[in-house]
């Protein structure tokens, strides 16, 4: 079998290197194999997260060769493998060791975001009516697995590390399916302006790009929002009106 | 003994998947103080992976459907050991748990007139999965979690527990570490909910993260509670077996739900090839029928793909045995033939199976719209686990409960697809209501320093070991054996093998040493997890001996027909008092008049 030499970021916030391990690869692996591999046999205390190897828990986010991505989702024969394959952790949040971050900041941000407030319900059993097509959107936000790869490349969080003053795109979208949930009541957009930073954001779609569930970020999410933003702050009657229609 | 850190609440629940994070939500709402502790992030228990759906008997898709029918069709699918109380709580209860989670902000996919829309699943007469394409459980999880974190309960992300601690016969406290840094923690509590997951990680093949390694049912059964029904463990029949680096990843049994068929080298849909008695008035005759049902034909009856899992694997080990598999050793799964019979089939199959369809694109550079996909069976569900009261979730030690995948008797033999997500939160919202109302009628118990120090100590060993045992390698080991000879097809001699192999392993497994120190070193976790796997594993074996016939997923080559002397019982694993393992046949509870009428009705 061939091998490939995979260099990997080893150590903690106060000091560490990159280390060179290689191991064989076969027919279909991932990077996360790979990891695997040279976790069982060569370096037993290499710390890294997973859970399920198949893109659903959003556990295993790591920079390979520079770019964010689920290291269970990457496949190896699309990797030159004449040279090293680096792997390092994600950059946005403080480093813990080895793979793995201090990615708590983004649970307390999540607890500061007002929570879903429905309608009363529809029929007599508690239940609501929607439409496949009014849920089709909120439910593309809904697809996200939380592996803060958006987070990682968002310039205002990974350069600025403006983390007081801005959530990052994956708490607009949470915001944003929300806000597009045809049930709820409750208003997030004075927030989104003030304390969650949406003027931060200038569509760059660096998020939307690396977001390994496809989902548009920048355009079905953040920018909608930035819209229902500029219209509330002028015109507050105008949005109080499409709420109301929205609850109808 | 050292300080450790010290956290104290009412209830402490042990576990955030779907059934943890359902208990803690009932149990602050209830009114006392909750920590939940989990061994990954929030939000990435395995209840995360769940695809196809939460079985209930809504009836938005088919309004013959309700609870009498649903507790039919699980005491069938689980061959009448089920424990009967608690498959009737389930089907009464589900719908209003899944009611619920659209109150608190689940989008499920809609019927078109607005409602919740139901899918086809094995087993289950009509259409009953609510459903969000193939990722339920992310919807499930994910409302769980956003719900839960505005009800003021604590969470310890990324700790393990190690140890329940007692008082008397009472429970009182758990010990364990944080990843992190290693550091050892004591947690008090009035009452305690097990909610730990599953056991696949006992499996080389498994559909089962990391974390599935029993450890709930290792904890209750070290503190003196019961295991029931370990025999049965459920191995599902499709699992990708090709690229290798993929094998025993789920492929969710809603692509048979949408018409999913299954075929041998031959191109033979072998499926309508043996069709079991208790099934046949409710099976398709011929495929036209059976794809009709699939299009929600209310006449028609539903195709053999969709009979339980233990058959459905076993029919496809015929196959693989008898030479006719596909070339990587399993058989075909096909969706993409449904462009026969309908005109947007690529679209349909992308929009119903999004995932399946991304995961066979990415990691086996298939298509499922265009080509069939090559999947054999892979360890997937205990039906197995801590024995609890019906009603309450208690276990027999007083303040001890357990939820969802770890607790056990609703599944009886085998579990019908899509029970676990409905199991999870009608018995996890159960266990938090009970475990409430037990903290609130009792106080702390006094924490007993000699059996923390006891813990700690074994604790650490590894890292005294040094360079001992590699402890990848006896969990691989482990694995294998398990997989080779307790695995779809038992016997009694290569178990009794397994038996003492496993004694090899555990002496293995006191050699096992760990390199670096203890912040974040998953070498050091899985030394400490081989004690909880040895012990499931070694129970899943003594109670498939026990059980001498096959019935449901346990199929023993060396008694391969039912035995009524085993119609009626149940197998119960307990430590005895010289730290030896013991199994006994207990009688199954017996079933009131009404409910057994409803079984007749329903034949
Ligand atoms: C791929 C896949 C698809 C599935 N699809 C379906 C489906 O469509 N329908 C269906 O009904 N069922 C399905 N199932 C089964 C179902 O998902 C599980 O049975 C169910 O989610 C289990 O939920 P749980 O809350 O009991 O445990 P889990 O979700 O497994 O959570 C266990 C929790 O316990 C924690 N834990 C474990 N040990 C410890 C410890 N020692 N200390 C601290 N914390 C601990 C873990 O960290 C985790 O938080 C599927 C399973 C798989 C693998
Ligand atoms: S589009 Fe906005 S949120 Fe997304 S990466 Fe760019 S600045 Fe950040
Ligand atoms: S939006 Fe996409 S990239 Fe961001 S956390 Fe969610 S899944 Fe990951
Ligand atoms: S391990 Fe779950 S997304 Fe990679």
């Amino acid at each position: 079998m061939p091998t490939a030499t995979f260099r990997i970021w080893r150590g903690d916030a106060k000091s560490g290197a990159f280390e060179d391990y290689s191991t064989e690869v076969s027919q279909g692996m991932v990077v996360l194999d790979a990891v695997h591999d040279i976790q069982a046999k060569q370096a037993n205390d290499l710390a890294c997260r997973w859970n399920c190897k198949a893109g659903k828990c959003g556990s295993c986010s790591a920079e390979v060769n520079g770019m964010p991505k689920l290291m269970c989702m990457s496949r190896l024969n699309d990797l030159p493998l004449d040279k090293p394959v680096t792997i390092e952790p994600i950059k946005a949040f403080p480093l813990l060791k080895d793979l793995i971050t201090d990615v708590s900041w983004n649970f307390e941000v999540k607890k500061k975001i007002k929570k879903f407030k429905p309608r009363p319900p529809d029929a007599a059993d508690g239940t609501w009516r929607m439409a496949q097509e009014d849920i089709d959107r909120v439910q593309e936000f809904r697809k996200c697995i939380e592996c803060f790869l958006c987070q990682d490349v968002c310039h205002v969080l990974r350069d600025h590390r403006k983390h007081d003053e801005f959530i990052g795109p994956r708490f607009l979208i949470y915001v944003a399916a929300l806000e597009m949930h045809p049930l709820d009541t409750e208003d997030r957009l004075e927030e989104l302006r003030k304390a969650h930073g949406i003027g931060y954001c200038n569509i760059t779609k660096c998020c939307t790009k690396v977001c390994p569930e496809n989902i548009q970020i920048t355009d079905n999410g953040i920018i909608p929002l930035k819209e229902r933003v500029v219209d509330d702050h002028y015109d507050p009657l105008g949005w109080i009106w499409k709420k109301l229609k929205k609850n109808r | 003994m050292p300080d450790y850190q010290t956290f104290q609440h009412d209830v402490l629940v042990i576990g955030a998947g779907g059934a943890g994070l359902r208990a803690a939500i009932e149990a602050s709402a209830a009114g006392v103080s909750v920590g939940l502790v989990c061994k990954s992030l929030l939000g990435k228990a395995h209840t995360v992976m769940a695809e196809g759906g939460i079985a209930a008997a809504l009836g938005n898709v088919d309004d013959r459907d309700n609870w009498k029918v649903h507790f039919a069709d699980t005491m069938r699918g689980g061959q009448y050991v089920n424990q009967w109380r608690m498959a009737e709580l389930h089907a009464k209860e589900a719908p209003d748990r899944v009611r619920e989670l659209e109150a608190w902000g689940a989008v499920f996919d809609r019927t078109k007139d607005g409602r919740i829309l139901q899918r086809n699943f094995g087993g289950h007469r009509y259409p009953r999965l609510a459903h969000v394409g193939d990722r339920t459980g992310l919807e499930m999880i994910r409302t769980l979690q956003d719900h839960g974190i505005h009800q003021g309960i604590e969470v310890y992300m990324e700790h393990t527990v190690l140890a329940l601690l007692k008082e008397g016969e009472r429970v009182i406290g758990a010990f364990g570490y944080e990843r992190e840094r290693g550091r050892f923690k004591i947690f008090r509590a009035k009452a305690i909910v097990l909610a730990t997951g599953g056991l696949g990680r006992a499996y080389k093949i498994t559909s089962n993260s990391w974390e599935s390694t029993g450890d709930g049912l290792s904890l209750a059964y070290e503190a003196g509670a019961e295991l029931i029904d370990m025999e049965f463990v459920q191995f599902h029949p499709t699992g990708m077996i090709w690229p290798p680096s993929v094998m025993g990843i789920l492929v969710t049994e809603g692509v048979r739900g949408e018409g999913g068929i299954l075929t041998n080298k031959d191109g033979r849909r072998f499926m309508f090839e043996q069709i079991p008695e208790n099934y046949r008035t409710q099976t398709a005759d011929n495929p036209e029928e059976g794809w009709r049902y699939c299009q929600g034909d209310k006449d028609a009856r539903r195709p053999p793909e969709l009979l339980t899992r233990d058959h459905v694997a076993r029919c496809i080990v015929r196959e693989i045995k008898e030479g006719r598999g596909s070339p990587h050793g399993g058989v075909y799964l096909d969706i993409a033939w449904i462009k026969e019979k309908m005109p947007n089939a690529a679209e349909h199959i992308k929009r119903k199976l999004p995932s399946m369809y991304h995961q066979f694109k990415q990691l086996a550079d298939i298509d499922i719209t265009e080509q069939p996909m090559e999947v054999g069976p892979t360890t997937h569900y205990a039906m197995g686990g801590i024995h609890v009261d019906a009603d309450t979730q208690m276990s027999r030690i007083p303040g001890l409960f357990a939820a969802g995948e770890c607790a056990a008797g609703i599944n009886g033999a085998n579990r019908l697809g899509g029970n676990s997500l409905s199991d999870i939160v009608v018995f996890g919202k159960r266990a938090g209501e009970f475990a409430a109302k037990f903290a609130k009628e009792n106080s702390l118990g006094q924490i007993d320093n000699g059996k923390i120090d006891l813990v700690a100590r074994e604790a650490v060993a590894p890292f005294e070991n040094g360079a001992g045992e590699n402890p990848y390698s006896i969990q691989r080991d482990l694995q294998e054996t398990m997989q080779d000879l307790v695995g779809i097809v038992r016997n009694e001699s290569e178990m009794r093998t397994a038996l003492e192999k496993l004694k090899i392993f555990s002496e293995r497994a006191n050699r096992a040493g760990v390199v670096g120190h203890r912040e974040f070193n998953p070498g050091w976790h899985t030394a400490l997890d081989l004690k909880t796997l040895l012990t499931v594993s070694e129970a899943i074996t003594r109670a498939a001996l026990e059980r001498k016939e096959s019935r449901g997923a346990q199929f023993r080559e060396d008694c391969p027909e039912k035995d009524d002397r085993f119609a009626k019982v149940n197998t119960m694993i307990s430590k005895a008092a010289d730290g030896s393992m013991q199994v006994r046949l207990d009688p199954l509870p017996e079933m009131p008049d009404d409910l057994k009428q409803v079984i007749e009705e329903m034949k």
